[in-house]
């Protein structure tokens, strides 16, 4: 389990991170996302101790980043942002070396693991400049994972692939994301949502957001937006809200085809779909759609990060 | 394999993967090769003294450029953070630097050693002591000029900049000697004992005192040390 601890750092005046606290639980796949300059990369620089916090403490598994650095550095597998790579180096020879800086102890059958794992097939003997900017970014994975680590924090993955690189490199991270416990940071939200369990959200230093996706999302709506088509005529329609109670109409029209569209609202606790089927479906009308408004998380995001973040 | 080791080979295989090895080593041995060709007829003396005098001087242009890019490099392209972040110390990422150095400047010494071939071949009354005496001085410079250079790398991102400051420290720390006549006698002596080029010659005419000795490894043991303190000073609070 990996603790933040009233976490600040401070670069000169500018306070890049502020106060952050909270927990990583084994096993856990955690969305680290915020705009850029959020103070995102320097609290993973602090958790790989790579830059030491201005005050507060983390702690991973009861050690301490201030005291037993070298403990922790062996848990953790780390891709830095922009992935820093030796490009002149053969990524063979990188990997290799990669493997004696972290004492492997059976690296040519490890090695298979990894080139099966990442898709390094027929790149080992090349040059790394010579690599496209996807291939690279599995030979930084391959890194960040070789030794097989408990811990393994990505920063920003996949910033700078084309979408089919994306969407390879996800699939690898989600597979990963099985056994150990991983830490993505990104400011892509499709890229969080498709991949963690948890997201937490830091705006200007501070944690403005902490839960999944789809409790991030309901902490925003309370209520429940519902559209549904169906044959029945409007006033049909408002019979049925009246019968059901609780529940606000908000739009009726009737469509071209004779059809009527309804949208209704209700509280989000209480999903009120099932009852409005069966209404429907007892009065011997015919539903053509019903489907959920739901407001995104990019909604959230922008609430969040561009309005100031107090909701 | 221990970690000081493994950055070392790293290094080393960095210079022998790129032509910069290779060019250090012919452009090196050309020179010199020359300034122990060119008086030794004229001369007529079975020693390596010429050699010797200019080997330091050829030391003060190529050890900044071979050690100008060992931190400066992993600065600009972002791999410290990779060397940091894996279990090392900082103690072992420059020493394993500083070997790797060390070393190349000592591939370049060993090959200096046709010309005491020349020599032992034409020549007679060899003083052997003397010159490997002087070897010896020439590891100490060596090595002085190399913890001075990475001192500087560790200091910029752009190697240019780590050239030149490595440049101008071994420069004035060499000339110190030469220049005395500018500072006031009260301080003549000090300004020669932290001299370079006054150690040094004391070595390379075949004297081997503890003092020069001392002189050498407590300025390798300072620049080392500095250069360990600026990488760690990014986690200064």
């Amino acid at each position: 389990m990996i603790r933040l601890e009233n976490l600040v750092k401070d670069y000169g005046t500018v306070r890049a991170v502020d106060h952050i606290d909270f927990n990583i639980n084994d096993g856990e796949i955690l969305g680290f996302l915020g705009p850029n300059g959020a103070g995102k990369s320097t609290t993973l620089k602090m958790i790989t101790c790579y830059l030491s916090p201005t005050s507060g403490n983390i702690h991973v598994d009861n050690a301490n980043v201030m005291d037993d650095s070298l403990d922790i550095r062996k848990k953790i597998g780390y891709l830095p942002e922009q992935n820093p790579l030796y490009s002149e180096m053969i990524v063979y020879d990188y990997l290799k070396f990669v493997a004696e800086v972290r004492q492997i102890p059976n690296f040519k059958v490890r090695l298979k693991e990894i080139i099966d794992l990442c898709g390094l097939h027929g790149v080992m003997s090349k040059s790394i400049q010579a690599l496209s900017k996807g291939y690279k970014q599995r030979v930084g994975i391959a890194q960040a994972i070789l030794h097989d680590p408990e811990i393994l924090i990505l920063d920003e993955p996949t910033s700078g692939l084309d979408p089919n690189q994306i969407v390879e490199i996800r699939e690898l991270i989600k597979r990963l994301g099985k056994e150990k416990t991983l830490i993505i940071s990104s400011h892509i939200l499709q890229e969080v949502q498709a991949v963690c369990d948890r997201i937490v959200i830091i705006n200007e230093g501070k944690i403005v957001a902490d839960g999944s996706a789809d409790q991030l999302k309901s902490g925003f709506n309370k209520r429940m937006s519902v559209t549904l088509q169906l044959d029945s005529g409007e006033a049909a329609v408002k019979q049925m809200v009246e019968a059901l109670g609780n529940i606000q109409l908000v739009k009726l029209t009737t469509l071209p085809e004779k059809l009527t569209e309804a949208v209704l609202e209700f509280d989000r606790a209480l999903d009120r779909r099932p009852e409005i089927f069966n209404y429907i479906k007892e009065n011997g009308y015919t539903l053509y759609e019903l489907h959920r408004e739901d407001i995104s998380l990019e909604d959230v995001f922008r609430k969040l990060t561009i309005e100031g973040g107090k909701q | 394999m221990n970690y000081t080791q493994l950055i070392c080979k790293k290094e080393t295989n960095a210079y022998f993967d790129s032509p910069s090895a290779y060019i250090f080593l012919i452009v090196f041995l050309l020179f010199s090769g020359w300034f122990f060709a060119s008086p030794l007829f004229l001369a007529n003396s079975a020693d390596m003294r010429t050699l010797f005098n200019m080997i330091p001087i050829l030391f003060l242009f190529f050890v900044p450029v071979i050690t100008m890019g060992l931190l400066a490099r992993e600065r600009s392209s972002g791999t410290i953070e990779l060397l940091a972040t894996f279990p090392l110390t900082e103690h072992q990422i420059i020493m394993g630097k500083f070997w790797s150095a060390l070393k190349l400047i000592a591939v370049g010494l060993l090959f200096t050693l046709i010309h005491l071939l020349t020599i032992a071949l034409l020549g007679t009354n060899i003083d052997f002591g003397a010159i490997f005496c002087g070897y010896l001085g020439l590891i100490m410079v060596g090595a002085v000029y190399a913890a001075i250079g990475i001192f500087a790398s560790s200091l910029s991102n752009n190697q240019i900049v780590a050239f030149i400051i490595s440049f101008a420290v071994i420069f004035v720390l060499y000339m110190l000697q030469y220049s005395l006549f500018f500072v006031p006698a009260a301080f003549a002596g000090f300004f020669q004992y932290i001299s370079i080029g006054y150690h040094y010659s004391n070595m390379s005419r075949g004297v081997i005192d503890s003092r020069n000795i001392i002189y050498f490894l407590s300025l390798i043991i300072v620049f080392l040390r500095l250069a360990v303190t600026v990488l760690e000073s990014r986690k200064w609070k």
